[in-house]
């Protein structure tokens, strides 16, 4: 058995996880301030009280993951991205502690204060993170085992725009998450909202593909060379299918799928980023089997993962169960 | 101003700066999630409405805890790799999956049960609620196990071997877990996260029983914690004594930094207090009792201890750091034992709830615990240097290839952000302690009835009644 393989699986599997549900609770932070009434504003925070930390901990599985599975990975990339990821953490932190502040701050001002934080934490993670992913696809200096760039290589107009790309993403995943859990005047915002942002997303998914395939010919090939194209065609076809179906369930007013589209589309973007990335982990020539660990952490590892990912999905369904329906201002312990 | 420290410096104060701010926040969720399972315990089996009071008095503490505890630790996580890439790459195959088994089997598990915890109580039954604070407080627990490890395996390396690209890779999963000094931490480091939350739980309710002695949801604070400390603070002096010798055995160096002892002898005297010079070899103004070192470490008052001296000069961690932390935490510990003392000789008197000046001591020992904590962290981590694992890999060559301007930046953005972030957070807890825990416990911010239209609503309106019912109102 390839252990790599498996790992390498697990590991896109933990980003993804991470991308689309603190994608989601990061959105309701970009879209907070655009949310005038103190009711919805309490109710938006409310829909991912109960949520948000379980959702981060994708992001801890992913660095952690990699530190066990791709050491030398873990080993050039943090260094390579040292600024966008020092933000990022940075970031977290002020958009974390708004959950519990917010209800501790007794005064107007203070309330805004953290809602401010909430708000600048959540777009600074988010842009970040897309500056990081914008980073690493056009391609990290390695010599022998260490990063030997300099530390304003990340900052390039296209990880600049893949930064945006990601803000927007997860401001159209947190307005059709609450399509789906509020109602009234804020849903009504949403939708509005959220058909605005379908059509931002498209000019940013297809500016992104086409201008990552120059960024390094193997991304070229991959798609292009015969007969790669003609399996991969049905990928940007169905981002068009999504987006345009997308663009229908919002007109339609339906709740729960334009939550589920959005997450579809981040799948199928996601599916083409992980084919020009394979096999490597860090471009341009540091394969997955160059950076994984020997078998005997792999395989200690999997015998957990195995185990343990099918209960953490389990009990992490049942507490969005608990939750389910729309919110109401009774959830709260405050 | 951008190269202050060199890279090297910076780096290591970057992360002591921040791994001093995480862990005062998890050892308190550790403690404060045991405390919260044994008051929803209590209360489920009595029915007594005092304990549920307890319960929301302090979940709202432990909340703002816990938050602050997810931000700052996921700072830790990536700083290993931003910061140490080297060591990353090398120690990643050992600890990494144990790290791994950290998020699967305890992060993982109290971020999911935490959102019931704090939320839940009107969507799931009582029995249900009660299993997911049982389940954040067993996280918790799990969390201080892995992480333990791991740092004990940087302690005392075992069941690895090197490889062709100098990776450190398992041969034996169970030495590398239970490694040497693993066992002796995690007991050391659990009662010390009980202790600290004893502490912090008396000095408040000492606090409110200051002003107002008959408080019974104060009173049942004080006892507990009381209870705790008078059970608990001796396990912990014992638990450290043995805790010193398995470090005795496997790094004798850091011991003899603790102790200040700088020549090798038989019977060596124990230092109560002094000041160690490095330059010239002598611990100044020393208070000593004479072969009581010998006699603690050794079991026998003529005893050989190595002293400084049978190892490299260049090798010495920073003796006075070592040397006084270990002091501060020791004192800590004998001083949590007399009150845990007086306190019992109180409610033999029956005037556990009159007694001032107990009640006062309680309030200065306040954060005690969470001092102890930095104070043993400290020995334990300068004591190791210059190495990052034991023996084997140098702090120096475990750095990433950044430039000190970098690394002194984020320095001065982690020490601005935590001041200002983890301030208001002590601020807020602070207001939080101020609150006199007999009011009733719901609704202080909004001032609606939670309950009146729940998921549930017979259920709801039962629990409402009974609650309005036993609150007296
Ligand atoms: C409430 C906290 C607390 C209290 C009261 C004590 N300790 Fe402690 N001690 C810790 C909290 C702690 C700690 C923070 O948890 C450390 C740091 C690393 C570790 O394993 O535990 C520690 C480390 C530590 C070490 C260092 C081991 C090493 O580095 O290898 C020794 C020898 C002791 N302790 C001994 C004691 C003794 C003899 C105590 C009592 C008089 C005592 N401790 C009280
Ligand atoms: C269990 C988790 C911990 C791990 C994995 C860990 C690991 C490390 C690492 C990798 C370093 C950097 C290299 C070095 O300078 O030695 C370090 C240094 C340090 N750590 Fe820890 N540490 C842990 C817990 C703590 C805690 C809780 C404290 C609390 C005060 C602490 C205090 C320090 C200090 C003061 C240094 C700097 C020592 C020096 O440079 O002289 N550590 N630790
Ligand atoms: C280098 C060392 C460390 C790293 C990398 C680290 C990492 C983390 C991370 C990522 C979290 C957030 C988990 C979440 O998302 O819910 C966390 C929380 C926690 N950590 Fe640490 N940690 C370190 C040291 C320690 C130490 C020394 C202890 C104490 C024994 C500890 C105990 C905990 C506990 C109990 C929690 C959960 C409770 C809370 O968040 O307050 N950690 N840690």
């Amino acid at each position: 058995m390839d252990y790599v393989l498996i790992w390498a699986g697990l590991m896109a599997f933990a980003v993804f996880a991470y991308v689309v549900l603190d994608g989601f609770d990061l959105g309701i932070g970009l879209l907070f301030p655009f949310i005038k009434q103190p009711d919805d504003k309490s109710n938006a925070m409310n829909s991912i009280a109960p949520f948000w930390d379980g959702n981060e901990t994708w992001l801890v599985l992913g660095g952690g993951g990699l530190y066990a599975t791709f050491p030398l990975a873990f080993a050039i990339i943090m260094p390579a991205l040292y600024a966008p990821l020092i933000v990022m953490l940075l970031a977290l932190i002020f958009r974390g502690v708004a959950f519990e502040f917010r209800w501790r701050a007794e005064t107007k001002a203070g309330i805004k204060r953290w809602d401010l934080g909430f708000t600048l934490g959540s777009f600074f993670a988010a842009f970040s993170q897309g500056v990081a992913l914008g980073a690493l696809v056009q391609g990290i200096q390695v010599t022998e085992r260490t990063y030997v760039g300099g530390w304003w290589d990340w900052l390039t107009p296209f990880s600049l725009v893949t930064g945006f790309a990601v803000v927007i993403g997860y401001a159209l995943l947190g307005a059709t998450w609450l399509i789906y859990k509020t109602e009234g005047l804020l849903q009504r915002f949403c939708q509005h909202t959220a058909w605005k942002l379908t059509w931002a997303l498209g000019v940013m998914i297809a500016t992104v593909s086409i201008w990552m395939l120059f960024k390094q010919d193997p991304y070229m090939k991959r798609w292009f060379d015969y007969p790669n194209y003609l399996y991969l065609l049905p990928v940007p076809v169905l981002v068009a299918v999504l987006g345009t179906y997308l663009l229908r369930a919002l007109n339609k007013g339906y709740e729960l799928a334009p939550f589920l589209s959005v997450i579809a589309l981040f799948a199928l973007s996601y599916f083409g980023l992980c084919i020009s990335f394979y096999p490597n982990i860090v471009p341009p020539n540091i394969s997955i089997w160059q950076a994984a660990s020997p078998d005997s952490s792999l395989k200690f590892l999997l015998v957990g993962a195995s185990i343990l990912i099918p209960v953490i999905i389990a009990y992490t369904a049942y507490s969005y169960w608990v939750f389910r329906g729309k919110v109401n201002s009774e959830d709260q312990y405050h | 101003m951008f190269e202050l420290f060199d890279a090297v410096l910076a780096a290591r104060l970057q992360f002591a700066f921040t791994i001093a701010f995480h862990i005062i926040f998890p050892a308190l969720s550790i403690g404060l999630a045991s405390y919260l399972m044994v008051l929803q315990g209590l209360w489920l089996k009595t029915g007594k409405d005092i304990y549920r009071r307890a319960w929301r008095y302090w979940v709202k503490i432990f909340a703002v805890i816990f938050g602050m505890g997810v931000v700052s630790g996921i700072v830790m996580s990536y700083q290993i790799g931003t910061n140490w890439s080297v060591f990353s790459d090398k120690t990643g195959p050992i600890l990494g999956p144990l790290m791994g088994y950290e998020v699967l089997t305890a992060f993982f598990l109290e971020a999911g049960f935490l959102g019931v915890m704090l939320f839940g109580s009107n969507r799931v039954s009582r029995r249900l609620h009660f299993m997911a604070t049982i389940m954040v407080a067993v996280g918790t627990m799990i969390s201080g196990f892995w992480i333990l490890s791991v740092n004990s395996w940087m302690q005392t390396p075992a069941g690895y071997t090197i490889n062709d690209v100098g990776q450190f890779i398992a041969t034996d999963w169970w030495q590398v877990v239970f490694n040497p000094s693993f066992p002796y931490r995690f007991v050391h480091m659990m009662l010390a996260a009980y202790l600290t939350t004893a502490f912090l739980v008396g000095g408040v309710s000492a606090w409110h029983l200051l002003k107002d002695k008959t408080n019974s949801a104060a009173k049942l604070m004080f006892s507990m914690s009381m209870w705790m400390a008078l059970l608990v603070a001796p396990i912990q002096i014992i638990a450290g004594d043995f805790h010193g010798l398995n470090t005795l055995k496997h790094q004798p160096m850091k011991i003899a930094a603790m102790e200040g002892n700088f020549e090798s002898q038989n019977g060596a005297p124990l230092i109560l207090f002094g000041w160690p010079d490095v330059k010239n070899k002598v611990v100044h103004g020393k208070i000593a009792v004479p072969k009581l070192a010998s006699l603690i470490l050794t079991h026998d008052v003529d005893g050989h201890l190595p002293g400084l001296d049978a190892f490299p000069e260049e090798d010495w961690p920073n003796v006075p750091l070592v040397f006084w932390s270990f002091r501060i935490m020791v004192a800590i510990g004998f001083a949590m034992f007399l009150v845990g003392l007086w306190s019992a000789l109180m409610r033999l008197r029956k005037k556990l709830y009159d007694a001032k000046w107990l009640h006062r001591a309680a309030v200065l020992m306040a954060p005690s615990g969470s001092i102890a904590i930095l104070a043993g962290w400290i020995t334990t981590e300068v004591g190791r240097q210059p190495y990052t694992v034991y023996g084997l890999l140098r702090t120096a060559d475990s750095v990433s290839p950044l430039d000190a301007p970098a690394v002194n930046a984020s320095l001065l953005a982690f020490v601005l952000v935590y001041f200002l972030v983890f301030g208001s957070g002590i601020y807020y807890l602070l207001k939080l302690f101020k609150r006199t825990p007999s009011l009733n416990e719901r609704d202080i911010k909004t001032g609606q009835p939670r309950r009146a239209a729940g998921i549930t609503p017979i259920q709801g309106l039962a629990d409402k009644i009974n609650d309005d019912s036993k609150e007296g109102k």
